[in-house]
């Protein structure tokens, strides 16, 4: 059973009332849950040695060869990043029928700038999010008086600290690198938000928005059983993997052409350590382009796999995501241009500073 | 009756739309849908999160896509 109620006390989000029916999760929720998970692991093992099977015997391709490598490389990689995908979204969309925006924006208000630069990065990872809700939601940070600062550290973390990109990340480029882009993207989020709030840039927000700190936020609180957020968790998956599973097979397809076809060191020329001025030109070419994390990760992959720089790599893939063009038209309604400038500057020399750290390091 | 559907126009927005006129169908209650598309007017409102149902001035749901039932469950009321 599902109720809507008005919220009219501060029930904490992680601890059900006692005496509720149907709140907590059943024997057979969980047993269900755990063999399904068995199940997928037993099925996500068998990926690269069918991958081989599939490719060198069934089709009977030469190993080493252009064409065997590529064929390979798609056959393992398509259903490994599927799996992947569809798991941890499954994951993220129980976890997130616990972080609603109201909830993290009632916390995000009563907390000073520095400790809420740092939770608006975190919490920017769990709520649900998209580009379009980007304006309701600053409307909605500005008239429950959380910091500008701390807006901005949300705004940036949302899109570009993203449990897509992340899983793709490791499964693709492995643990290290999947860290680095988490690690680099909450700390870029952190530091711009508290750089920006330094400014003291809140008259360079539009006058109309200004005006709704008077103004009353309707909340409407749900009541979720564990079958709702279970059905959470299924509808995410439906609808993102539903969404990028396109975009991953087209990913991983130019990644096995490259994998296969084009030569190691074909990149390292103009995407290499040497090349210092291919981390700003990453940066600048990333911006207009606007893919999904799961677009343009395998993307990443590739180049890296052919002589490109980590650091170059990665402030291209930030680029792309955090600093896009179709959101900072939107935004436009709400903030002065000049603003957006600021924005856009602060989060790019953090970019650019990632990029040359990584090419110094690695 | 008269039902507001918030939102600027994304794919949670759309669905929330189609379920309102899917529920109204159903239901056959005398309803009309008009969509708010303004942020200006959507913050007005009050609401701060997408997609967000209003039925007759009040809000019933904000933030999240409805179920048919609820929605149903708000006409017949």
């Amino acid at each position: 059973m599902k109720s809507i109620k008005n919220r009219t006390e501060g029930t904490d989000c992680c601890s059900p009332s006692p005496g509720t029916p149907n709140k907590k999760i059943t024997v057979k929720q969980s047993s269900m849950g755990l063999f399904g998970l068995i199940v997928w692991y037993i099925i996500y093992k068998q990926l690269l040695p069918f991958s081989h099977f599939f490719s060198y015997d069934l089709l009977g391709l030469e190993k080493g060869s252009h064409l065997g490598e590529a064929i390979q490389f798609f056959v393992y990689d398509t259903p490994k990043v599927m799996m992947l995908l569809t798991l941890i979204v499954f994951v993220i969309g129980i976890l997130r029928s616990f972080f609603t925006q109201e909830r993290t924006r009632k916390y995000l208000a009563g907390k000073r700038e520095t400790a809420g630069n740092v939770m608006a990065a975190l919490l920017g990872i769990v709520t649900p999010f998209c580009s379009c809700s980007a304006v309701p939601l600053f409307l909605g940070f500005v008239q429950a008086g959380v910091p500008l600062g701390v807006t901005f550290s949300f705004l940036i973390a949302a899109p570009m600290v993203n449990e897509i990109a992340v899983i793709l990340l490791y499964g693709l480029l492995g643990w290290k690198v999947a860290a680095i882009y988490l690690g680099t993207g909450l700390l870029i989020a952190i530091i711009s938000g508290w750089v920006i709030g330094r400014f003291n840039l809140e008259h360079w927000i539009e006058d109309w928005v200004q005006e709704l700190r008077s103004a009353e936020a309707v909340v409407i609180e749900e009541t979720l059983t564990w079958s709702d957020r279970i059905d959470r968790g299924r509808e995410a998956v439906r609808d993102i993997v539903g969404k990028v599973w396109i975009y991953v097979v087209a990913g991983i397809g130019v990644g096995a052409a490259i994998h296969g076809y084009v030569p190691e060191t074909f990149m390292a020329s103009i995407m290499g350590k040497d090349a210092w001025w291919s981390v700003p030109v990453a940066v600048v070419v990333g911006i207009p382009m606007y893919s999904n994390a799961a677009g343009i990760v395998p993307v990443v992959e590739a180049l890296l796999g052919k002589g490109a720089a980590l650091g170059t790599v990665l402030a291209f893939m930030m680029s792309v995501i955090a600093l896009s063009l179709p959101e900072m038209v939107i935004l436009r309604k709400v903030l002065k241009l000049k603003l957006i400038a600021v924005f856009v500057a602060v989060v790019g020399s953090g970019i650019l500073f990632t990029g040359f750290l990584f090419n110094l390091i690695i | 009756m008269e039902i507001k559907v918030c939102g600027p126009g994304c794919s949670s927005c759309e669905k929330t739309q189609k379920i309102v006129e899917a529920a109204i169908a159903a239901t056959g209650v005398d309803a009309t849908l008009t969509k708010v598309t303004d942020f200006q007017e959507i913050a007005k409102l009050g609401i701060f999160s997408t997609p967000a149902v209003i039925a007759d001035g009040d809000v019933k749901s904000v933030g999240n896509i409805p179920k048919q039932s609820d929605v149903e469950g708000w006409l017949s009321a």
